[in-house]
């Protein structure tokens, strides 16, 4: 056989052995464990919900939970890799496996439900956009605005709940849109816009950067729904259930009166939800592809849903944002979750 | 290969043999591999895309927006669609190169010309201006010059008040709006006319100038018909004009022109970085045409200027013009940093908001790409056609 010819064949070969389409995917949790570690998508830096301290550690609501899913599955919520995430790159980092779960104080909305290859396990925290203002301005209300030109951050709802509320109630304005938070305050604050528009626990993280905070409002209307949760990807449906159970764990560890501090005394309690979701009764962290001791973990690292919250954003916090609707259903809140039985 | 073995011995070798057969051959195999490697990538990408439930094709384009852009040369709301918010991105970006690339353009020759000056002071600034401005990050004197505007201007009540109703503060430059009315068409029309005639009068004079080496001084004939033409016939028909003047109503100036103060410093911060990089390649033009040819012209008793106009310049274009393209499409992509200071260029609105609405990466991220190839080439094109006009015509 002559060279050319047998670079012919050699070539033909190569063509037709192409592998197709990449093999079938490792499931989530397999993945998790095998690593050792978590890999889980945050906020770049928004105060109360994921942000890194002088010691470069991760805190927050959203950073609770990255640890929470990791005392759960790897028995030791430090085993967490965090990835700093901007609005635009967060739900391509979940789709294309950079990360395992994403959680960034994100909207749940149906679009990214239905179309992005994503699944929201559940809300974290109920939130709504709204506006900050400076009080020079002498304005009581967001529907006085009119004419107003309103500083965002790009890639997120709030920009199609900014132009819906303006559309609706019929007021002209000019939207200026930043990639980055930092530079859309930094124009805020130069007074290049008249308001700066983002989810209401973000405005009042916002508020304590300013150099002076008591020169600026945030006004009392609520222009949406932000229900702000976790996701994961769509085509896992073990790791979805596993991370939203460990959401509910913390509810109902609350519920239940299990505190960090009291989760050691509580093994030995009578009252059968405790026991159920300690695992001393029934057989709950096993369907899960988890042990027994799963919410054990989760409480005896992180504590319950509502130290997260008093810790990070409530009376704990620099941020102080009341309760309200995510208090327990049993304090009037939203929050309720399944039990476990 | 049974191909090889069953015909008459030698003539299919021979036949392989031939150099401009092998030749197709490899040509035939190497486009069909990367047919295949391109045909593989797409088909892989759409199914995974499908199995992950993400949405792929480009019906996006024709769905509501529901966004609102701060500047738009095209009518546009947050009721039109997608594919109507890519050509106002497109435009916007259109727009600051086209500005961008005239200002660095004249900015650079200036700066060029100025650091070969025999003015000990003059050649010193140019020569500072070039060594700081080119050694320093664009998007850091993007930044600079975009709080720099802001933090100088007043708040609206507090404007600077500019001759002829024109005002200035944080939220940009505001000019008075001309607004045709009625009878508007004939000045249009008398200014087309006056450009033929221009036209004309510069064709007549250079035939005269090649038939009897006798020249005609054509520029100021030519400005007295572009500027005496229209004005007389604007006056003529009842100055059909009226201008639209800015006013304060509420929170802002609202009527006549916008300028934002996001292009002004986006425009500011491109043209003086991409300038000092031309004021470069102006100064190797000007010192690359052989000093024999000044002294020529000199000796022809050409003055200064003329010897600078007719001789030295056309010569030193023909080394400017090429590295001045590269210049002009580094201007055109660094006009993607915008999203960083709030300029809604095309990166900003599409591939930044509309990417994010849409989470249709792949599709957004390809038509990107295609954008600023296709402009790049335009450019180029233009360039390069350009270039071969002024280049030396060997007989």
């Amino acid at each position: 056989m002559t060279h050319l010819a047998r670079a012919v064949v050699w070539c033909a070969a190569a063509l037709i052995a192409m592998p197709g389409v990449a093999s079938a995917q490792q499931r989530t949790l397999d993945s998790v464990k095998q690593r050792g570690q978590l890999v889980c998508g945050v906020n770049v830096g928004l105060a109360g919900f994921s942000a890194q301290d002088d010691k470069g550690v991760w805190t927050g609501l959203d950073a609770d939970y990255c640890r929470a899913i990791a005392a759960a599955v790897l028995g030791d919520g430090n085993k967490v890799r965090y990835v700093a995430t901007t609005t635009k790159e967060r739900f391509t980092a979940l789709q294309s496996r950079e990360l395992d779960v994403l959680a960034r104080n994100t909207t749940w909305t149906l679009q990214r439900d239905s179309a992005q290859g994503l699944s929201f396990i559940g809300v974290n925290y109920y939130d709504g956009q709204g506006f900050i203002v400076k009080k020079s301005a002498n304005v009581k209300s967001a529907k006085e605005l009119a004419g107003a030109t309103v500083c965002v951050q790009s890639g997120t709802t709030t920009e199609l709940n900014l132009a819906d509320f303006f559309r609706s109630n019929k007021l002209e304005y000019k939207t200026l849109v930043f990639e980055k938070s930092d530079e859309a305050l930094k124009a805020y604050q130069a007074d290049r816009c008249d308001s700066y528009t983002t989810d209401v626990s973000g405005l009042y993280s916002v508020r304590l950067q300013m150099a002076k905070p008591a020169d600026h409002v945030v006004l009392p209307d609520i222009i949406s729904k932000e229900p702000l949760g976790p996701a994961v990807r769509q085509d896992d449906g073990q790791w979805f259930t596993i991370v939203k159970w460990v959401h509910f764990a913390l509810l109902n560890a609350e519920e239940a009166g299990v505190t960090k501090a009291n989760v050691d005394q509580m093994l030995n309690s009578q009252v059968p939800d405790v026991r159920r979701l300690l695992g001393k009764e029934g057989d709950f962290g096993k369907g899960l592809g988890l042990d027994n001791d799963w919410a054990y973990r989760i409480i005896k690292h992180v504590g319950n849903y509502g130290e997260i919250f008093d810790r990070h954003v409530g009376p704990d916090s620099r941020l102080n944002i009341p309760r309200g609707r995510n208090a327990l259903y049993t304090q009037g809140g939203l929050h309720y979750a399944p039990p476990i039985r | 290969m049974a191909v090889t073995t069953s015909s008459p011995p030698g003539r299919l070798n021979g036949f392989l043999y031939r150099p401009e057969v092998r030749q197709a051959i490899y040509q035939v195999l190497l486009l069909a591999a990367a047919a295949y490697v391109a045909y593989w990538v797409v088909n892989n990408v759409a199914d995974n895309l499908r199995r992950q439930n993400v949405a792929s094709g480009f019906d996006f384009l024709g769905r509501t927006a529901g966004f609102d852009v701060s500047q738009s040369l095209i009518a546009y709301s947050n009721a039109s669609t997608y594919g109507r918010a890519f050509w106002v991105g497109l435009l916007n970006t259109l727009l600051v190169a086209a500005l961008g690339i005239v200002a660095a353009t004249v900015l650079g020759f200036i700066v060029g010309i100025a650091r070969l000056s025999s003015n000990w002071l003059v050649a010193r600034l140019a020569t500072a201006y070039v060594e700081i401005v080119r050694n320093l990050p664009l998007l850091l004197q993007l930044f600079f010059w975009y709080f720099a505007v802001l933090k100088n201007l007043p708040a609206p009540r507090q404007s600077h008040v500019l001759p002829g109703g024109a005002f200035l503060n944080v939220r940009g430059l505001y000019l008075p709006a001309p607004v045709p009315q009625p009878g508007f068409a004939a000045v249009a029309i008398a200014v087309g006319l006056s450009l033929l005639l221009m036209a004309g009068l510069w064709a007549w004079s250079w035939r005269r100038q090649h038939l009897t080496g006798q020249r005609f001084p054509v520029l100021g004939p030519a400005l007295l018909i572009l500027v005496a033409l229209p004005l007389a016939v604007f006056f003529a028909a009842g100055s059909p004009l009226s201008l639209s003047y800015p006013e304060l109503r509420g929170f802002n100036f609202q009527g006549g022109i916008a300028v934002q103060p996001e292009l002004m410093a986006l425009l500011l911060g491109l043209s003086i970085y991409t300038a000092s990089f031309i004021a470069e390649i102006v100064r190797a033009g000007i010192l690359g045409v052989p000093k024999g040819q000044t002294e020529a012209a000199q000796a022809l008793g050409l003055s200064n200027a003329q010897t600078l106009r007719l001789v030295v310049i056309p010569q030193a274009l023909r080394i400017i013009i090429p590295p001045l393209t590269s210049q002009y499409l580094n201007l055109t992509k660094n006009s993607s940093l915008a999203v960083a200071i709030g300029y809604p260029d095309f990166v900003s609105v599409f591939t930044g908001t509309v990417l994010n609405q849409t989470g249709q990466a792949v599709e957004v991220i390809l038509m990107t790409m295609g954008v600023f190839l296709a402009l790049s080439l335009a450019t180029s094109v233009f360039m390069n056609w350009f270039n071969r006009r002024m280049a030396l015509v060997e007989r």
